[in-house]
């Protein structure tokens, strides 16, 4: 499945986390792979384990770990396997970076927005800080934040600014993967159009791919040239933005879709009746299938991953 | 689909709500003036949707219907009463005409009562006193809003819950006293993509089934198609465009309903290929809010001399009324 175009490549990512009841499986067994200067969604509802899968990818995880395996290689290169010193200084906020949930709301209130912005620089490149506010003031361009910013508080600046300058601060190491977690759930529509514009220029201007985690299948049409369907933990779709807006594979993206109310076409949105599982005890077989319209007698043995003229599909549907 | 022969149910009448800036606690340092003459009818089991972004005064319009903010100017007659007017009891009975749901489910029910007593607790303050006779209503609300079996609930607490099963409590805490109006402030804002679709269609039910009135506020114009009769447009304290839906998705008229419908995405990767042309800036501070009409700083069809000086009037286009000078 790797090939040379391969920026980012993930194979059976797992992430459990311990609670009183037992193990939660929040990622289990997730596999993608992402392109240079290529954008993928991660599209799933709440709880299905994305934002976690935002954390393992960038090791920020919780004390509560159980289980946290899996290959995850960036450049070909294996980065499960380097130490924590390894890591923070080879991979987090180098070449690969976060603008988290809410990440509005994540600024610092008594740091200046600019000297935010310049803070990786000077961790990770050991720059000084005028030339790192000189990057800081280059970005600002990028994301559209007028440069007299730089000396503003997070306070001072709109929800849509303040989102540009979260962005900005996740690209200012120049790294190759950017995951973003729901970069505009909490921004009006206009806002929200506007910073997608920003992202799709940088995917063409920067050497950078995006990861894009939401639940939101219309805007993340947007942004996307692959997309990857979550649902209780695993990924049951992984496709071609063309293809999958078309026409998806999985009954559960089917269905995902078909929920989704159009303004452009009289199409009445349906429902997905029943919820998705718990992901303390989750089912033996397909995960979807207690909600499946149409699961038969395989649907209780765990599917295997078929692919179907390059569409991964984790259905008994497809598999002959 | 404006039908004029059914009977006007609440009308508003050049409403204003300003709320008063002060400075140090007792200087007068202006008026935040979050609903600046709105003026509109709600007939008997009609849907009505209002759409606008955060900041242009859709919820400040609200709770004046609600009762709990006092108009500043202007007037709300809810079945040939002034709402504005109401004290004590009238008050209270006029509120228990109308539901409330709220935007976010888990913050709108208490989470130290369980699903009995939250739908209990409006009939217990409209004096229905007999426990049986509560009971009952609880019960046939509960299948009202799908919930069933009822006495897997009743002893649950919010918590316990799932976000779509929280919002069906809200929408039977709403529909208890059988109101004539419910006003639903982004219902399903906070909820997942399938949740929210069953949850509208829900409200939808009920809706036709009682004939309810609904005002249906949302920033989401996508869903406002299957929901509503009527659709007003704010934008900064003003109502901008009133059109019957189909009409208003089609062909919208003014600048800013344009800007809007832009802005929202169907599911469609070509999307990822092209930029999306909107409108620069933000929305303007309702302190001071820009002279003539309100928009024409970000409007791309402004027209020099005219909209920056004069407020604009409604004009009638088609079905629609837009208060643009365009259309003059």
């Amino acid at each position: 499945m790797s090939t040379d175009n391969t920026l980012l490549s993930i194979r059976d990512l797992t992430l459990y986390f311990n609670t009183q009841k037992g193990p939660v499986q929040a990622v289990d067994g997730v596999f993608f792979d992402l392109g240079y200067k290529e954008a993928v969604v991660i599209l799933g509802e709440s709880g299905c384990g994305k934002s976690s899968l935002a954390k393992a990818l960038l090791r920020l995880l919780p004390r509560n770990v159980s289980r946290y395996d899996g290959k995850v290689f960036l450049e070909g290169e294996n980065i499960m396997e380097m130490d924590e010193e390894q890591y923070r200084q080879n991979v987090r906020w180098v070449r690969m970076s976060l603008v988290p949930q809410a990440a509005m709301n994540s600024l610092n209130p008594v740091l200046k927005v600019g000297e935010q912005v310049a803070e990786p620089m000077i961790i990770h490149h050991g720059v000084k800080k005028e030339e790192a506010l000189n990057q800081a003031a280059k970005m600002f361009q990028h994301v559209g934040v007028p440069v007299d910013f730089l000396d503003r508080y997070a306070f001072e600046l709109s929800g849509g600014m303040r989102q540009r300058v979260a962005i900005a601060m996740s690209l200012v190491t120049a790294p190759a993967v950017v995951i973003l977690d729901e970069p505009t759930s909490a921004l009006d529509v206009l806002t929200q159009a506007n910073i997608f514009n920003v992202l799709k220029r940088l995917k063409k201007e920067l050497e950078v791919s995006f990861v894009l985690i939401t639940h939101d299948i219309a805007t993340s049409s947007e942004l996307a040239d692959r997309v990857a369907v979550m649902y209780a933990g695993q990924i049951v779709e992984v496709s071609d933005a063309h293809r999958f807006f078309h026409e998806p594979l999985h009954p559960y993206s089917r269905m995902l879709m078909a929920s989704v109310p159009r303004l452009r076409a009289n199409q009445e949105p349906e429902y997905i009746t029943g919820q998705p599982p718990s992901l303390l005890n989750p089912p033996t077989g397909c995960r979807f299938a207690a909600r499946c319209p149409k699961r038969f007698a395989k649907c209780s043995e765990e599917p295997p991953v078929v692919n179907v003229d390059g569409i991964q599909v984790k259905c008994w549907l497809y598999s002959n | 689909m404006t039908d004029t022969n059914r009977e006007v149910l609440l009308s508003i009448d050049d409403l204003h709500v300003w709320f008063e800036l002060r400075r140090f606690g007792f200087g007068h340092a202006g008026y935040v003036k979050a609903v600046d003459g709105v003026t509109f009818n709600l007939h008997y089991g009609e849907t009505i949707a209002i759409v606008g972004e955060s900041g242009c005064g859709k919820t400040s319009l609200m709770k004046t219907i609600l009762g709990l903010n006092t108009p500043t100017r202007g007037k709300i007659m809810f079945e040939d009463k002034n709402v504005g007017e109401l004290t004590g009891e009238a008050l209270r009975d006029y509120r228990s005409k109308i539901g409330y749901v709220q935007q976010d489910p888990f913050g709108a029910l208490a989470p130290f009562m369980n699903v009995q007593r939250i739908l209990e607790e409006p009939l217990v303050i409209n004096g229905i006193k007999d426990p049986a006779e509560r009971e009952r209503r609880v019960r046939k609300v509960m299948e009202e809003v799908k919930l069933t079996p009822a006495d897997d609930f009743l002893h649950k607490f919010p918590h316990m819950l799932s976000g779509g099963q929280q919002q069906r409590i809200v929408i039977a805490r709403a529909i208890i006293l059988e109101p004539k109006l419910v006003v639903a402030d982004e219902p399903v804002s906070m909820l997942d993509a399938s949740v929210r679709v069953e949850i509208l269609k829900l409200l939808r039910g009920l809706q036709e089934k009682y004939r309810l009135a609904v005002i249906y506020i949302t920033h989401d114009l996508s869903t406002v198609r299957y929901f509503s009769e009527r659709v007003f447009v704010m934008y900064a304290g003003n109502v901008v465009e009133k059109a019957p839906v189909t009409s208003l998705v089609h062909t919208p008229r003014h600048p800013y309903t344009v800007a809007l419908m832009d802005a929202t995405s169907d599911p469609d990767a070509d999307n990822a290929l092209r930029y999306r042309e909107l409108p620069g800036g933000e929305p303007p501070s309702l302190v001071n809010p820009p002279s003539g009409c309100r928009f024409h700083p970000r409007c791309p069809k402004r027209i020099e001399n005219l909209c920056e000086v004069e407020e604009p009037q409604e004009f009638q286009v088609d079905e629609h009324l837009v208060a643009c000078w365009l259309y003059k």
